[in-house]
């Protein structure tokens, strides 16, 4: 098992690298490269360009670009001043000692920005995902083990509803229904906010947060609760049609104890795994949800990014996006090596 | 003995006389797709999406011409789904805009299939070092933050002058959703190469002086057949979607050209106002999708070879 790891580990360097060298000649090779921020001014002339690439050191090949964005300057000699003189060594330390540059917009280290938004993401992330297995399990399980049941029926059918409603319009008909309809009894005030993390200018309260939480994190969450709980249902009636769960109902174990004993349990198996397959999905799908509610996460920085064509932040979300999807990838296929006795990788 | 044998002659005329058409594995997966209800429902309902998107140019009005004296007019007989801020007709935009997503997303089927099955088959029955160059190829693509890449790629090629990537394109963003979709395809036709290429029948064929071609197109590649169209009709779902996504982000089709997903950007600013804005083109996305899953899942049904033999008793 350790030594699996370790070569999986091993395995993730090489693809982290190769994702990031398509990544930076992407963004780099893309019109205009990441000078046509200052092309715009109209005190921008042919000179003063030249000078800009020499002092961003744009003037290189690509390639050493890539080194320096990697494994930063500060060990040669860069022309700081634009003359075309190298004069003094660089400062920066590259993305591999966590120095991902600045913003054009705001001139703030990337890194910070991120470290900024990432936690109101992940924040709105743990509800969903938390109210999506509260919601799914059970769908599942009775789904099974009641399987052509009027509720088993029931349910399949509004999965495949829930797999088809695209997040973006639910959003926009959860703030039709919910902000622009529904008022409070008591205050008469819309029934829930159309947005933001909280109320501004407000003090803090539990009731205040729980009430910005409750649309966006229910218009994530029905595509996933539909997924899974479909998923838990196949993977549950196939576990139930095992030998050992026979051999348990023979012995005369209980039946609740069957069910969650021996039957859930290894049920639950491929769902950790597809989990963990499906979490950076989770995590960029955000994105709808953070725009729609004006959310301030990861999702609206990269957005804005995006649409302003802001290079350095674009290049550290992608790359950090990266590295949850092979991180995760990883994870899925330890669980599964962890979980599951029978597979075993050597 | 004589009695047996000449009721058995009798049998087999019989049967003789009531001999059934010989029945292909398609009219047999035929069959069991019509006894599927929700993928009839699915096949009809996408039919008349289908129709709508066609006859879309027999509508009186113009999909992009605006008529500002009729703007935000709820919906009437004149206008059924409405009018947007320019005064345009929402039925008919609507309509059109099916127009576009649906070709959007046949493109990008084409696009995946155009790209997974060769690179599939050749890692499949080659397999070695050539495999391995693939696979670590697909991984890499896998690793990919799909939504973040295909915005940030949608946004390069909107300002890109390439010579058959026009910006707002349907082909260009038919080549980002599709740059990102075909190594499921070709992983799932690997697959059924790896499975089958040591198999006794294609010794066989090879032993009969068979070229790899032949035996690539012949023997192996119509035992994906039913893998290839459920995964394309899943496909083509996905797409949709996903250039609904992108279009309501303002990274796919741009307006004025409608799309499902440019609509309910244009419907968000004037969500409140204005709700029918975003009723209709959403309706359509949920039909679409939910046909073509139902689809996909009675065309699973109906082409799952074992399923199809236990039918004919074997």
């Amino acid at each position: 098992m350790g030594t699996y790891i370790v070569r999986r580990l091993l395995q993730a360097i090489p693809m982290l690298l190769i994702v990031s060298i398509v990544l930076f000649g992407l963004v780099n090779l893309a019109p205009g490269g990441p000078l046509s921020q200052y092309s715009r001014s109209r005190r921008m002339t042919a000179e003063r360009a030249e000078a800009l690439k020499r002092q961003f050191g744009l003037d290189k090949p690509l390639p050493v670009q890539y080194v320096v964005w990697l494994a930063g300057n500060d060990w040669m000699k860069v022309d700081t001043t634009g003359d075309g003189i190298l004069d003094s060594y660089g400062t920066r330390k590259g993305i591999l000692r966590g120095d991902f540059g600045f913003s054009y917009k705001t001139r703030e280290p990337v890194l910070d920005e991120i470290g900024e938004r990432l936690p109101n993401t992940l924040y709105l992330l743990f509800f969903m995902m938390l109210f999506t297995g509260l919601i799914a399990i059970p769908i599942g399980i009775i789904s099974a083990v009641k399987q052509y049941s009027a509720f088993d029926i029931t349910a399949t059918t509004l999965s495949f509803m829930g797999q088809a409603i695209p997040d973006f319009w639910f959003g926009l008909i959860l703030i039709l229904v919910f902000y622009a309809t529904l008022n409070n009894p008591f205050t008469g005030d819309a029934l829930l906010p159309s947005g933001g993390m909280y109320t501004l200018g407000a003090d803090f309260s539990i009731w205040d947060r729980i009430k910005h939480l409750i649309l966006p994190v229910t218009m994530g969450l029905v595509g996933w609760v539909a997924w899974y709980s479909r998923y838990l249902r196949s993977s549950m009636l196939e576990v139930i049609n095992q030998d050992y769960i026979r051999t348990a109902r023979a012995k005369g174990q209980n039946e609740r104890k069957v069910l969650y004993k021996h039957a859930f349990k290894n049920a639950l198996i491929p769902v950790v795994t597809l989990f963990a397959l499906d979490f950076p999905y989770m995590f960029t799908g955000y994105i709808y949800a953070e725009l729609i509610f004006s959310w301030p996460g990861m999702g609206r920085l990269y957005y804005d990014a995006a649409t302003a064509r802001n290079y350095p932040v674009l290049l550290g979300v992608l790359i950090i996006g990266a590295g949850i999807v092979i991180i995760s990838n990883l994870l899925a296929d330890i669980a599964y090596a962890y979980l599951d006795p029978r597979v075993r990788y050597e | 003995m004589m009695k047996n044998n000449e009721k058995t002659l009798e049998q087999n005329g019989e049967i003789k006389n009531n001999i059934r058409p010989p029945e292909t594995m398609m009219s047999l997966a035929w069959k069991r797709f019509r006894r599927h209800p929700g993928a009839m429902v699915g096949a009809f309902v996408m039919i008349l999406m289908i129709l709508t998107a066609v006859f879309a140019s027999l509508s009186p009005y113009d999909p992009e011409k605006s008529d500002i004296k009729n703007r935000f007019q709820s919906p009437s007989l004149a206008h059924p789904f409405g009018t947007d801020g320019l005064g345009r007709d929402l039925m008919t935009r609507t309509f059109y805009g099916g127009r576009v997503s649906m070709t959007v997303g046949l493109m990008v089927v084409a696009i995946t299939l155009g790209i997974g099955i060769p690179i599939g088959t050749v890692a499949g029955y080659y397999g070695g070092w050539i495999d391995n160059i693939l696979m670590r190829i697909i991984d890499a693509t896998l690793a990919l933050p799909a939504l973040l890449f295909m915005i940030l790629l949608a946004a390069i090629l909107r300002e890109a002058d390439l010579p058959f990537v026009q910006s707002n394109s349907k082909m260009t963003i038919a080549l980002v959703l599709g740059v990102l979709s075909w190594p499921t395809v070709a992983r799932l036709v690997r697959a059924v190469f790896l499975t089958l290429r040591e198999m006794d029948y294609i010794q066989a064929a090879r032993a009969l002086g068979a070229s790899d071609l032949r035996i690539i197109l012949r023997e192996l590649l119509p035992n994906g057949f039913g893998p290839i169209i459920v995964q394309s009709t899943l496909g083509l779902g996905y797409a949709i979607m996903e250039e609904s996504g992108l279009s309501f982000l303002g990274f796919g089709i741009m307006p004025p050209t409608p799309s499902w997903g440019n609509m309910l950007n244009n419907a968000q600013d004037h969500l409140v106002q204005y709700p029918w804005l975003a009723i209709f083109p959403g309706i359509m996305i949920f039909l679409t999708i939910i046909s073509v899953n139902y689809i996909g899942d009675g065309l699973r049904d109906a082409l799952d070879p074992y399923k199809v033999l236990a039918e004919i008793g074997e």
